[in-house]
């Protein structure tokens, strides 16, 4: 016996966005042969991991991790990487952007060019090598204007190009994954999730992130209303003052053009209270890269980037 | 982007909804002007739109410059997709499907449509009901919206007269009426100006109803409405066959309508089989009920066979089985719908073969009457008639967006080339 009910209930925001994410995950499971989680050890990516976890657990996850490391990458996002990969017991690949300058098929421009848009080559070498076709990643719509228009289930060819004039249309939550051998699917289960949505998500699951999300004292200078962390690579150039300033990174990528902000938030709740009044869009403040020009994202994207 | 200062105990759940209209009516500064009044906007971006307006010559910051999107477009001049875009008020989590107004793109409207629960429809206070208005009122019900929202615009430009507005709501109420369209409320507005879109502003004293910002705060939520049935398409099994979970077998979908409680009996379809349910799982954890549009993992009382595409369902309320199906049919490949050729159907999770046995009409959408049609080419929709090789387990669009709606994929490019609704 069973009698209709009006449900009384309906979804909080975080866990309507989570039954999504959850769904888009399975349909990659059901729908592709050989997918792989793009795994970078950012909060993302750290939000798809738990994801996968709801999806599909007791069992292991239907796919394997993968970095692609530029070897430009902050040492503790590197450890956390392992880490995570090993608690979950899951397999993690790491090809690197190293590997594909020894091969040549990645020349630099000159030896302090930023590897980051060197990426896409040693994305399609893997996805070639291990005959991947879907790529899970945890890029947002929100993030940056040419990401707007992505698809959940975003089309590249057998070049790993993204044109935006040849997208499948995508309707109801009926994903379409049919591709060609060589061809490959982007998955972004995390579409619709914003930078704020991230953050109340890892507060509420409480999830662990690499400690350089949190404010900690390091050496910057101020280049172009952006502040760029002194290392090895980034030295300052004559000129620069150094300044030890309390800083956090909103994102975490190649150190070459990941610039962190100024903050004094150590806890995710004190984050979540910067977030939710901050002023510069986490692009705008943080990724060098993204500066060069208003389109810079749309024509990395056509390269074949995530 | 990111919410306004005081956060976020956002308590209302999440609305998705739709605007339509051309570049003309005023659609990209009404959703500027969401942005920007909700405090959604940032400071960099909001500089990037400044530069931009004095580059181009204009005086104020122009808000529609805010959801310019891709190059290509920019370079066109106009919006050749759907995009995306998100505020949150505090209270709730709005996504906005934004889809251009021209004729030749009713297929973007459709794909925006398909999920959205609201759709605003911009009516320009000049011009009122146009063509384009009856047309994104059209497909706005043909795509199941449940809620319209008709925001005349540009009320600055006829003196903010309440006579205007009177007189296109009557127009528009008429043609409604004739449509079957019910659920409809009219709201004058300037998006230029900031009238009635989240400020009441000085201008508009003889309109007592809510602003347009309050109109989405309170609409009901998706699934909320009238009661539902249950219905679970099964999207992956879990077996994980380790010592600890030796028999563990565990259904794993999203409740795409209805609810569903631990001890409840259900059917698997196609089988037939009935069981009931042993428990509801959720990353380890225990749920008495899954709710609709919740991601959960159901186990079974009994040992049944059940793989990817099949359908668990309440014994009493189960869906039809069927092996031909007519649906209104929205066109959307370069290539017309070919008569002779079999496509692939997507429904739920289930995938069959298809050959289109008739088209019974097209609709003049501009018209609004129905013709005869030997094909559809893109953008065009019709009444098609398809066999299925496999049988679905269907109910009609308007009972039930989740198992009446389906894709059809041309099984030679492997692209999405139709949307089909179950009538």
């Amino acid at each position: 016996m069973s009698t209709l009910t009006l449900s009384r209930h309906t979804l909080s925001h975080l866990d309507w966005l989570e039954a999504e994410a959850i769904h888009i995950m399975r349909e990659v499971a059901g729908q592709c042969s050989n997918p792989v989680l793009l795994f970078s050890g950012g909060k993302d990516s750290i939000c798809l991991l738990r994801i996968a976890e709801k999806a599909f657990r007791p069992g292991k996850f239907p796919f394997p991790l993968m970095h692609i490391d530029t070897g430009h990458n902050y040492p503790e996002v590197i450890a956390f990487r392992d880490k995570r990969a090993a608690e979950l017991g899951e397999r993690l690949i790491v090809r690197s952007v190293e590997d594909s300058m020894k091969r040549g098929t990645v020349v630099l421009k000159h030896p302090g060019e930023s590897r980051n848009k060197h990426q896409s080559v040693t994305l399609l070498e893997a996805i070639a090598e291990f005959e991947f076709d879907t790529c899970i990643g945890g890029a947002r719509r929100d993030e940056e204007k040419a990401r707007a228009k992505e698809r959940i289930f975003s089309f590249r060819d057998e070049f790993g190009q993204w044109d935006p004039k040849n997208q499948r249309p995508e309707l109801w939550s009926l994903y379409n994954a049919r591709i060609h051998k060589g061809e490959n699917i982007r998955a972004f289960p995390i579409s619709n999730w914003t930078e704020l949505d991230v953050w109340q998500y890892i507060a509420r699951e409480k999830l662990e992130l690499p400690s350089i999300y949190f404010a900690h004292k390091r050496p910057v200078v101020r280049r172009g209303g952006a502040l760029v962390p002194v290392t090895e690579l980034t030295p300052a150039r004559p000129g620069e003052t150094i300044e030890e300033v309390s800083v956090r990174f909103r994102t975490v990528g190649d150190i070459t053009c990941t610039a962190p902000v100024e903050s004094n938030a150590d806890t995710v709740e004190e984050i979540i209270a910067e977030t939710a009044q901050t002023t510069i869009t986490e692009r705008g403040a943080t990724r060098l890269d993204d500066q060069t020009s208003e389109a810079s994202m749309e024509q990395r994207k056509k390269e074949g980037y995530f | 982007m990111s919410a306004p200062e005081n956060l976020p105990e956002i308590d209302n759940g999440l609305l998705r909804f739709l605007t339509c209209g051309s570049v003309d009516d005023g659609k990209s500064t009404l959703i500027g002007r969401l942005l920007y009044d909700s405090k959604s906007i940032l400071a960099d971006t909001l500089h990037a739109i400044e530069r931009t307006s004095r580059k181009r010559g204009l005086e104020a910051v122009d808000l529609s410059l805010l959801t310019d999107g891709l190059q290509a477009e920019r370079e066109q001049g106009i919006t050749i997709d759907v995009a995306y875009r998100y505020f949150s008020t505090g209270r709730r989590k709005y996504i906005i499907a934004d889809a251009p107004g021209h004729e030749q793109y009713t297929r973007n409207m459709v794909t925006a449509a398909s999920t959205a629960s609201l759709a605003i429809i911009l009516v320009d206070a000049r011009k009122g009901v146009l063509t384009q208005t009856r047309r994104h009122s059209y497909i706005a019900h043909l795509v199941g919206i449940p809620h319209l929202v008709i925001a005349i615009n540009k009320m600055d430009l006829v003196g903010y007269s309440r006579e205007v507005f009177e007189r296109i709501k009557t127009e528009y109420l008429y043609f409604a009426g004739k449509l079957g369209i019910a659920d409809v409320r009219f709201i004058p507005i300037s998006a230029l100006v900031g009238d009635m879109v989240v400020e009441r502003g000085d201008n508009l004293d003889w309109y007592e109803g809510p602003t347009l910002l309050e109109i989405l705060e309170n609409a009901p939520a998706a699934h909320s409405e009238k009661p539902e049935k249950f219905r679970f398409p099964v999207q992956y099994v879990c077996r994980p066959q380790t010592a600890e979970y030796r028999d563990f077998r565990g259904y794993m979908g999203r409740v795409e309508s209805g609810e569903i409680a631990v001890g409840d009996e259900v059917q698997v379809l196609p089988s037939g089989l009935i069981t009931r349910v042993k428990d509801i799982q959720l990353y380890g954890r225990s749920l008495p009920l899954a709710i609709s549009e919740q991601s959960v993992t159901l186990l079974l009382e009994d040992d049944i066979d059940i793989s990817r595409g099949d359908m668990i369902v309440k014994p009493a309320e189960a869906p039809a089985s069927v092996k031909q199906i007519e649906a209104m049919v929205c066109w959307l490949g370069e290539t017309p719908l070919d008569l002779n050729r079999k496509y692939l159907v997507r429904h739920t999770t289930r995938e069959t073969k298809a050959l289109v046995a008739g088209i019974a009409y097209r609709m003049d959408i501009n018209e609004l009457i129905q013709t005869p049609a030997a094909r559809l080419a893109m953008n065009d929709i019709g009444k098609v008639a398809l066999r299925l090789a496999q049988p679905l387990f269907v109910d009609p669009y308007g009972e039930n967006r989740a198992t009446g709606a389906f894709i059809i994929v041309d099984e030679a490019t492997n692209n999405t080339v139709g949307a089909g609704m179950i009538l």
